[in-house]
């Protein structure tokens, strides 16, 4: 039997390759056994525990974000859009199968697997157009995508009873003998079974993880990268950026899509209106101060800034304003130049520091 | 002659997106940024009509004439404080910046004026001129008048003025233009209160229209201006102009033929058309990348 080395272990977690690796599955394994033990201990407020599971879905959707804009380097304003088909999808799923898959945790996989892979089918046929431009016009279309998305969701009527399912467009021309009403217009989705459970949101954003880590250290993750740093370069070398750009968005789009089902499950009700240009906006700027292409810096990010309006709530009227404050001296001082200068001074030193250990 | 009917409400919606778009493709142009708090410069506009018609009881030129100056200031003071510090910053950067004073303007309008809908003023009389079977109202006239009047001074503007032509050549090259002794820093401060002082307007022919103040109110017609200036070449000031109408005009065509909930998403799946067909959108240059 090999020998278990300490140092050997050590220097494989934290060499070049897996350090960002091992910091973000620290983190998240670190989040979790410090909640579970404030819930065990009582010491989590009502509101706190409410907002776990969004917070585990945020982060989910801002990591794949940051595949997009991070990894390929492509401004997507559109990510609200993916979560709500996931949403939408998850929820329906889940309500329809409900008296036919008695057990609740298959019933949340199959919802949240349909919620992901209809999420990605779009993310593929949005992907077409999209990826054919570059930068604030690659930005809009997406936008577009999200206002199409969510005014065609407004006007979807979709529900079922025991003659089967009903579908229709802009009206409501069915009524319902007994069953459900799935997809309700603008009134959304409502009366649903809550299921809120921390530990799969957990194992959510491992999963995500996993599957982020594994593609961008993989042969398409360089084709990715290469990609955004110089497309003519890239694919002068054979590289097909089109190929693994699309790579990239389709699976983007399927982890926003589950996480958008997690999300969905996690209320009773659902409306429309939560997936517009605003949710694709808060998710850009949890991606933008985590760092782009900066996995732990994401997960740190979208924590802090999900949890900041609730820790302000003592400001009462004044948390949006010192939201706000806050996101515009964040990125005033991280650009300040001396600021910028003495803090790199700072990291050159500890930077020696290791080299003259090695 | 229905048709015609819609078609000129269309036209002079399009005015008021026109205008709105002319604020963010003349930043764009000069200084390379999305400002996505200009939407939210247009609510604050709103605001100072209804209280300078209103609190002050000043005639409805007057109020418009201060709201217009106001905004310009605003403007000025948004981008020497949250944009100038972040010219050499990635475009990210002052994206996020711009959603910041976005977000502040609006929960500064709440807390200050609540989020209650407040009714503005009839700015406008009520008549309307009828040609034979077709009538239409003053205000549309008057929009459709002042989105032109505004573009033919923009264009003379930037065509004939020493500060016009310091800001083709800011967005042409800034360093450039520094050498050659321009005041890049005082031509986008201009650039900025130009596009301010337009949403003041904006905000005025918009309310007309839609009478209801309220904190969140710029943001649609915000993206709606923006989706305008993409339409027809973003940094292009006779693009914006055209996208803006083409805008308005399906917009209001496709409510009136096809479905008022979906007008949106039509509006929105004819810009995805129109930029695959035309990448740089309707009248925009095409820049060719080189290694």
């Amino acid at each position: 039997m090999k020998k278990f080395s300490m140092k050997k272990l050590f220097s494989f977690l934290f060499n070049r390759k897996h350090s960002n690796m091992t910091i973000s599955y620290g983190i998240v394994v670190l989040m979790y056994l410090i909640i579970e033990v404030l819930i065990k201990t009582n010491n989590l407020s009502y509101l706190l525990t409410s907002l776990l599971v969004p917070t585990c879905c945020y982060i989910i959707v801002a990591l794949a974000l940051n595949l997009v804009v991070g990894f390929s380097g492509d401004l997507s304003l559109g990510h609200a859009a993916f979560m709500g088909i996931g949403a939408f999808v998850g929820s329906a799923i889940s309500n329809y199968v409900y008296s036919l898959v008695p057990n609740i945790a298959l019933r949340v996989i199959v919802a949240i697997l349909a919620g992901s892979i209809i999420s990605g089918i779009f993310g593929y046929l949005i992907s077409i157009p999209v990826l054919k431009l570059s930068g604030d016009y690659l930005a809009i279309v997406t936008l577009a995508f999200c206002q199409i998305v969510k005014s065609l969701l407004n006007n979807i009527y979709l529900g079922f009873d025991d003659s089967g399912i009903h579908f229709s467009f802009i009206n409501q021309n069915f009524t319902l003998d007994g069953g459900k009403m799935l997809i309700n217009g603008p009134v959304g989705s409502t009366g649903n079974t809550k299921f809120s459970n921390f530990t799969v949101a957990i194992i959510m954003v491992l999963f995500t993880l996993f599957i982020v880590f594994n593609l961008i250290n993989s042969k398409y993750g360089r084709a990715i990268k290469a990609s955004r740093d110089n497309k003519i370069a890239a694919s002068s070398i054979g590289i097909d950026v089109i190929k693994a750009k699309t790579l990239c968005f389709v699976v983007s789009s399927i982890l926003a899509g589950g996480a958008g089902a997690l999300y969905a499950l996690n209320y009773t009700t659902l409306s429309v209106a939560k997936f517009d240009f605003n949710l694709s906006i808060m998710i850009l700027v949890y991606v933008v101060l985590g760092g782009l292409g900066n996995i732990p810096g994401t997960i740190v990010a979208t924590t802090i800034l999900v949890l900041l309006p609730e820790l302000l709530r003592s400001l009462s009227d004044y948390r949006m304003i010192a939201y706000a404050l806050v996101l515009i001296m964040i990125m005033l001082i991280s650009n300040n130049e001396t600021i910028k200068n003495s803090f790199n001074s700072l990291i050159g030193i500890f930077k020696r520091k290791d080299q003259n250990n090695a | 002659m229905l048709f015609l009917t819609y078609l000129i409400n269309g036209i002079s919606l399009g005015s008021v997106y026109a205008i709105i778009a002319l604020g963010y493709t003349m930043v764009y142009g000069i200084a390379k940024m999305l400002n996505f708090a200009h939407g939210d410069v247009i609510m604050i506009g709103a605001y100072i009509i209804f209280f300078m018609i209103y609190k002050f009881n000043l005639p409805i030129l007057l109020s418009i004439i201060i709201s217009i100056l106001i905004c310009l200031l605003l403007g000025i003071i948004i981008e020497r404080l949250a944009y100038k510090p972040l010219r050499k910053a990635s475009s990210l950067s002052v994206l996020i910046t711009a959603i910041g004073v976005s977000y502040l303007l609006q929960n500064l309008a709440q807390l200050f004026w609540t989020s209650s809908n407040k009714i503005f003023p009839n700015i406008i009389s009520n008549g309307s001129f009828s040609f034979g079977s077709i009538s239409i109202s003053y205000l549309t006239i008057i929009t459709i008048l002042v989105c032109l009047l505004i573009m033919l001074v923009l264009t003379l503007f930037v065509n004939k003025t020493k500060i016009g032509m310091a800001m083709r050549a800011v967005s042409e090259d800034k360093d450039a233009a520094r050498l050659m002794g321009i005041n890049v820093d005082r031509t986008i401060s201009i650039t900025f209160a130009i596009g301010s002082g337009l949403a003041a307007i904006a905000s005025a022919l918009f309310c007309a229209a839609y009478p209801a103040v309220y904190p969140t109110l710029g943001s649609m017609p915000g993206i709606k201006a923006f989706t305008a200036a993409v339409f027809g070449g973003i940094g292009s000031i006779p693009g914006a102009l055209v996208g803006g109408i083409m805008l308005g005009i399906i917009e209001t065509l496709s409510k009136a033929y096809i479905s008022t909930q979906l007008s949106d998403a039509i509006v929105f799946a004819i810009l995805i058309i129109v930029l695959l067909i035309k990448p740089t959108g309707l009248l925009g240059r095409k820049v060719n990348e080189k290694v």
